[in-house]
């Protein structure tokens, strides 16, 4: 359990040492520092991949721990561990990264070293977020994502570009800020249960989970609201979304791909990893008034997709929309519809990153997002249009590929526990063929509708490089399902059971017999913090 | 004792030796001077190894005083490396400026050992008198002198009341010694009212000094018109004593008594963050945006104070969180003054955010420097700033201050659009064409080297800083 050797701190890390290497190259040698960027997300995925090996499917828990202490008082220790949820996540973040530096390799040309020295430190703070098991380690990850990001959108960033910014920036901190003072909170609810209290997110699990910490009702509301906003904002959830258009639309191509790809996906992570498992209670009652959002979101977000007329903007919505998919099964708490929330995250970021590479791909040709600037551009760029729809069709759930798989997943199990949520949701997956047929027509379909579209290049090799993969993920996502879907079923059941509590009467019994456990799994691989210690109780 | 001699020493040294230097030459001073300070550094070391009372009881070296000490000495060490390049550039050269830092330090060590009142008295007026005439230092501008008369003139009133509530609590209490005062508060009943008067007319004196609200007005007209370098040592050595006594007279003190003041500071700390953030926001020159932070800040650290004043399981946690966020504070103003003394240009003309515009293009590292103070200011992690935080939270949360931390939070939000407002300037803008800025000097490098340095180092190895910081918490009782 304690010490499974330095792969998720070299996975982690080394893209914090490609960009120390970038630093050390010249500014105006473009081409090496595209090259050792490349080279370096390149190894990051390679090695990610060596995850899959070392991953054991049937055990429940975290695997590959890494625990070292850090901060001797309050005791904050660098726990690092991944399960079936985190594992996927990771090797998403390494997949889309040097897609992401693929996509932007001729398109920036001003600042080259800053944007992927940016790239390679977000990439590091992104893997630190799924990687993370001791909570001011996942807050400082959490927050340290928010400065490339900025940077990323601010500078290489379109007109509006200072704007959305300031307000991503904004409007994360303020989530983050209530999540750090409840994390705080909980740390000092542990100390009445735990010497000197802890961070350590395995660890109050366990105190919560066999009743030796009790959370007050309100107590367990306040906390969960504050983890809940934070994780809201991210995903984001209906009505806290208006940030998303704008970052998106604003954010140049590869800021886009990352930001859908994988920043959202930590929201919807952090409420599998921490609100649900820690808050049950609350989670159980506020469960109704999250699922109304998540349905308004997926229904509202599919209608304000219908009428975008910037195609960039229109991704973003639909992004609302096929996220709310994935709340709406997570706070079902069905174990199929967990599954299909964690399969549709990844879903979602592969193929709503395919989605922003192709809209990259007709900015950079004609320097627009207007839907009306394009039209019948299967003509002169039949490959790309190719992609498009197989992207398209992905997006929209179609059988076969992997949108699919997830929403039909989602919708199961949530049909189990609430007919009508279920029903309200699949009215999205009507909506989405909507807007995504209606948007494919009029870009690609019929007549080239402007003469200077005519001449447009089809994909470059480069180009058909960053799509193929994708799109073989897709297919494969698709109709080998179980190949992923094997590693993530242990991490779902867990997380139903991590949500179970403890009846009183087993107390006494419960505390006899964990608290050896717990003492004893934390000697053996850290010294137990000697710090003045706090035993009065609440 | 040591370093207050030795800052004197070097002091008087300087005095004396300054007519014998030619014009030309007098940047011989400087290194006296930062001889003076680093001798005095060393001093502090000398001093911790030697704890006990000193003349007569007047003074006393614990591990606070130490730990105050090292903050007060290593800014004026930094203020004196930071404003060598600046006066060079100001033609402002003269032995004096050292020497009134040298003196200033002098009188903010001795607040920080005091553990009389009127010591305290002694050692605020030997600091506020020196800052006085640092703050006019600027001689033909205007802006300098009515930063210094405005400094002056409340800052007399400040002390006043100061004065005036030692008086009071003499006469209640029948001594100016911090202890007795204890045991006199503990016994008697019949002189309360005077005791109160006496004890809110001392915070009155000493909230001037470190900035909060209702007293905070002087702030960014002081800080906007004082030479960058003096502002650099205003916001991190006098608020850094000036806590230091607060502390001392709250918890020493009136410790038993913390009913009664833990309202007002309360209220201080909730109008202090709200004033200083909101106002901040609107601000288009650097100094003063700085100088609001400043307020803000101030607010921060008596959050921490409220916090140790409401603990039930004792202040240790709250005093050791606003130690060390005083040295985090200390260490990022001074480099963000350093930065603005450096980029203000000849005559300080370059005071505008607007003027930062591009400075990532022109000069990188120094703009990564001052993001990274900004930020740390913010309170994003990796950055001392963050950490301070955490360990205010803390304590405010142990305490059951959930008021008092949601505003925080919430005004830590409001900050990050202030904060980033410069950063976005910086990176996300082109370079204006009308002036470059100058190389950057030896001495602004070796502040910017040494205090993010230290930024980063406090977040990664906090420890036996904090360690350091509760023992010095401890001694307080």
């Amino acid at each position: 359990m304690a010490n499974g050797g330095y792969l998720l701190s070299v996975v982690t890390f080394l893209p914090l040492l490609g960009s120390l290497g970038l630093l050390a190259l010249r500014g105006e040698d473009h081409v090496w520092l595209r090259r050792l960027a490349l080279a370096t997300a390149v190894a990051n995925f390679v090695l990610s991949l060596l995850l899959l090996r070392g991953f054991e499917t049937a055990t429940p828990g975290y695997q590959l721990e890494e625990l070292r202490p850090w901060i001797a008082s309050p005791a904050i220790n660098y726990h690092m561990g991944v399960d079936g949820l985190s594992l996927w996540l990771v090797i998403l973040t390494t997949l889309l990264t040097p897609i992401a530096m693929l996509c932007s390799w001729e398109s920036i040309r001003t600042r080259v070293k800053e944007f992927f020295l940016m790239l390679l430190v977000l990439e590091t703070g992104m893997i630190g977020v799924f990687l993370a098991l001791d909570l001011i380690l996942f807050f400082v990850f959490w927050e340290v994502m928010l400065v490339p990001m900025y940077f990323l959108i601010g500078i290489w960033g379109h007109e509006r570009r200072i704007y959305a910014a300031i307000k991503f920036v904004l409007y994360t901190m303020a989530g983050s800020v209530m999540m750090l003072v409840a994390i705080l909170w909980l740390f000092g609810l542990s100390a009445t249960r735990f010497p000197g209290g802890t961070f350590d997110l395995p660890t109050i699990q366990l105190l919560l989970q066999t009743g030796q910490l009790r959370l007050e009702h309100t107590t367990e509301l306040l906390l969960f609201g504050a983890f809940f906003l934070a994780f809201a904002i991210k995903v984001p959830l209906f009505p806290l979304h208006t940030w998303l258009p704008d970052a998106h639309v604003e954010a140049p191509t590869a800021g886009s791909v990352i930001l859908a790809g994988v920043l959202l996906k930590m929201g919807t992570y952090g409420l599998l990893r921490f609100c649900l498992p820690l808050f049950p209670a609350a989670a159980k009652q506020m469960a109704p008034w999250v699922a109304v959002l998540a349905i308004i979101g997926i229904v509202y977000g599919a209608l304000v997709s219908m009428v975008q007329p910037d195609l960039k903007k229109l991704i973003a919505y639909s992004s609302v929309s096929h996220l709310g998919f994935v709340v709406l099964g997570i706070f079902s708490f069905h174990p199929i519809a967990i599954q299909g929330a964690i399969y549709q995250m990844l879903n979602h970021g592969i193929s709503t990153g395919a989605l922003f590479l192709i809209a990259g791909m007709l900015y950079d040709r004609r320097h627009t997002h207007l839907i009306k600037e394009f039209g019948g551009l299967s003509t002169p760029m039949p490959a790309l249009s190719a992609f498009f729809l197989f992207v398209c069709l992905s997006s929209l759930g179609l059988p076969m590929l992997n949108g699919f798989v997830g929403e039909f997943l989602i919708l199961l199990g949530t049909y189990q526990v609430h007919k009508l949520w279920a029903t309200f949701a699949a009215l999205g997956v009507i909506l989405a063929a909507v807007y995504l047929l209606w948007a494919y027509q009029r870009v690609a379909f019929g007549e080239v509708t402007l003469e200077k579209n005519r001449a447009l290049p089809d994909c470059s090799a480069r180009e058909r490089l960053i799509l193929w993969p994708l799109c073989v993920l897709i297919l494969w996502m698709g109709i080998g399902s179980s190949l992923f879907l094997s590693r993530t079923e242990t991490a779902s059941q867990q997380v139903i059971e991590q949500m179970k509590r403890p009846q009183t009467p087993q107390l006494a019994n419960a505390e006899a017999a964990t608290k050896d456990a717990v003492t004893n799994a934390l000697t053996q691989s850290q010294q137990v913090p000697a710090t003045p210690h706090r035993t009065g109780s609440k | 004792m040591a370093p207050e001699l030795v800052a004197c020493f070097f002091g008087m040294l300087i005095m004396v030796a300054d007519p014998f230097v030619a014009r030309e030459r007098k940047g011989v001073m400087g290194r006296l001077g930062l001889a003076g300070a680093l001798g005095a550094l060393v001093a502090v070391e000398v001093m911790s190894r030697n704890p006990g009372a000193a003349m007569n009881g007047l003074l006393v070296v614990d591990a606070f005083s130490v730990f105050l000490h090292m903050i007060i000495y290593g800014a004026a060490t930094l203020v004196i490396l930071a404003s060598y390049e600046y006066l060079e550039r100001e033609n402002l050269q003269q032995g004096e400026f050292y020497a009134l830092v040298l003196f200033a330090t002098c009188g903010m060590g001795i607040m920080a050992s005091a553990t009389e009142l009127m010591t305290v008295f002694v050692g605020l007026e030997i600091s506020s008198i020196s800052s006085y005439i640092l703050a006019c230092y600027r001689r033909s501008a205007l802006k300098s002198h009515e930063s210094a008369m405005k400094y002056f003139l409340l800052g007399s009133f400040a002390t006043a009341f100061f004065l005036y509530g030692v008086a009071m609590v003499y006469g209640a209490t029948g001594s100016t010694s911090l202890l007795a005062i204890r045991a006199a508060a503990a016994h008697s009943d019949g002189n309360h009212v005077l005791l109160t008067l006496g004890f809110g007319m001392l915070f009155v004196g000493m909230a001037f000094k470190i900035a909060t609200a209702p007293f905070q007005v002087w702030t960014p007209d002081v800080y906007e018109g004082a030479p960058t370098p003096v502002t650099a040592l205003l916001a991190s050595g006098p608020k850094a004593a000036a806590f230091a006594v607060l502390l001392r007279i709250l918890f020493t003190a009136f410790g038993d008594a913390s009913a009664t003041w833990f309202l007002i500071i309360w209220t201080s700390a909730a109008l202090t963050m709200v004033v200083g953030n909101f106002a901040a926001l609107a601000q288009s020159n650097v100094k003063r945006m700085l100088a609001y932070s400043s307020i803000a800040h101030a607010g921060y650290l008596l959050v921490a104070v409220a916090a140790a004043g409401a603990a039930k399981e004792g202040p240790d946690a709250g005093i050791a969180a606003v130690l060390f966020y005083l040295l985090a504070y200390a260490l990022m103003k001074l480099g963000a003054f350093t930065i603005v003394s450096h980029l203000g240009g000849r005559g300080e003309q370059r005071l505008a955010i607007e003027d930062y515009a591009g400075l990532s293009t022109r000069q990188p590292v120094t703009a990564a420097c001052l993001a990274l103070y900004l930020l740390s200011l913010l309170g994003l992690p990796l950055t001392a700033g963050f950490l301070g935080k955490v360990y205010i939270f803390r304590a405010a949360l142990d305490a059951r201050l959930i008021w008092l931390v949601v505003i925080m939070a919430v005004t830590t939000v409001v900050g990050a659009f202030y904060y980033l407002r410069v950063i976005w300037v910086m990176y996300f803008r082109e370079a204006q064409q009308e002036w470059t800025p100058s190389p950057v000097a030896p001495g602004v490098a070796a502040v910017m080297f040494l205090t993010v340095v230290g930024i980063l180092a406090l977040f990664f190895f906090p420890g036996p800083l904090m360690t350091f910081a509760m023992q010095s918490a401890a001694a307080l009782r």
